[in-house]
């Protein structure tokens, strides 16, 4: 599978992502800290949950390491989908029932 | 202290989503109905304990929680914490990294999730064991932070966490169930 290469940071001698010898898979065999990190954090980062401090941190080693990056983007897609894909229209009968219902919480008795 | 009068302007616009969640709960459209129906009542009557000014729609969740908690899911027997298969990590995404394809920009793993139905994303979610079910719904589907998570729930955020995260492993190993079916994942089905 083609890889992009990292972005460049300006910054030559900082450590890229082949530094941390993630490969294509951030779970794979030799996995380094810093992805392990970022996978330990990713749904706390997709759910918005953590300290800014933390979140740039992650930022960070995303914008350093491809693979980790692209199984964030994936991990905020498939969140995406399931949000989008389980919305249901209300009948129109619901609407009714629901109507009537309060209207008749409010009729003396 | 809110205003009764006030209840249907401010709460009607959540049935929507209130539906939709209750669907994925219940899983049948009659009892859905009438588990929103139930919300709506019991909301109406405690709407002088609102507290005018707090969330509105985690308030009418909660509701609907215990609603289904007590009324639908008690007919069933009691699923424990301990119900799920162990999945790894980015199941999903792993099983799909093979894909060699990519088109306009997108990934093949991208075009795999586009092209799982609503039907097929929704059975995927309600296969799921009650606990684990609520908290994805709530944060997958609703976008509820882990605190509003966990008073909706009555549980501890860790709690919130934990299920989560063993239920969002879960989903990804039915939607991978599904795209094999369908050979969503064979890379002579994708275009090029």
């Amino acid at each position: 599978m083609d890889r992009e290469e990292p972005p460049s940071s300006g910054q030559p001698e900082s450590p890229g992502y082949d530094v941390y010898g993630c490969g294509p898979s951030p779970l794979g065999r030799s996995v380094s800290d810093p992805c392990q990190d970022a996978i330990a954090t990713l749904y706390s980062f997709l759910d918005g949950e953590l300290t800014s401090e933390r979140r740039e941190r992650i930022q960070y080693h995303l914008e350093e390491c491809s693979p980790c990056f692209a199984a964030f983007g994936f991990e905020a897609e498939l969140k995406a989908v399931i949000a989008r894909k389980c919305r249901d229209d209300v009948p129109d009968s619901l609407r009714r029932r629901v109507a009537e219902a309060l209207r008749a919480e409010d009729v003396p008795t | 202290m809110a205003d009764k009068e006030h209840f249907a302007e401010q709460a009607m616009g959540y049935m929507g989503s209130l539906y939709s969640a209750a669907l994925r709960m219940t899983r049948n459209p009659a009892d859905a109905e009438d588990l929103v129906q139930e919300t709506y009542l019991k909301a109406y009557r405690a709407f002088g304990t609102f507290q005018e000014g707090t969330n509105l729609k985690s308030w009418l969740y909660k509701i609907l929680t215990n609603t289904f908690i007590n009324t639908y899911r008690s007919r069933r027997r009691r699923p424990t914490e301990t119900e799920l298969d162990d999945v790894e990590d980015l199941y999903l995404y792993h099983r799909l990294g093979g894909l060699e394809a990519a088109a306009a920009g997108r990934s093949a793993e991208d075009l795999v999730l586009d092209r799982l139905t609503e039907g097929e994303v929704k059975d995927a979610v309600e296969s799921l064991p009650d606990p684990f079910r609520l908290a994805v719904v709530l944060a997958d589907v609703e976008g509820f932070s882990y605190k509003e998570i966990a008073e909706i729930l009555d549980v501890p955020i860790g709690t919130v966490m934990s299920r989560l995260h063993r239920g969002r492993r879960a989903l990804q190993k039915a939607l991978h169930t599904y795209a094999e079916e369908r050979r969503l994942t064979a890379p002579a089905d994708l275009p090029s």
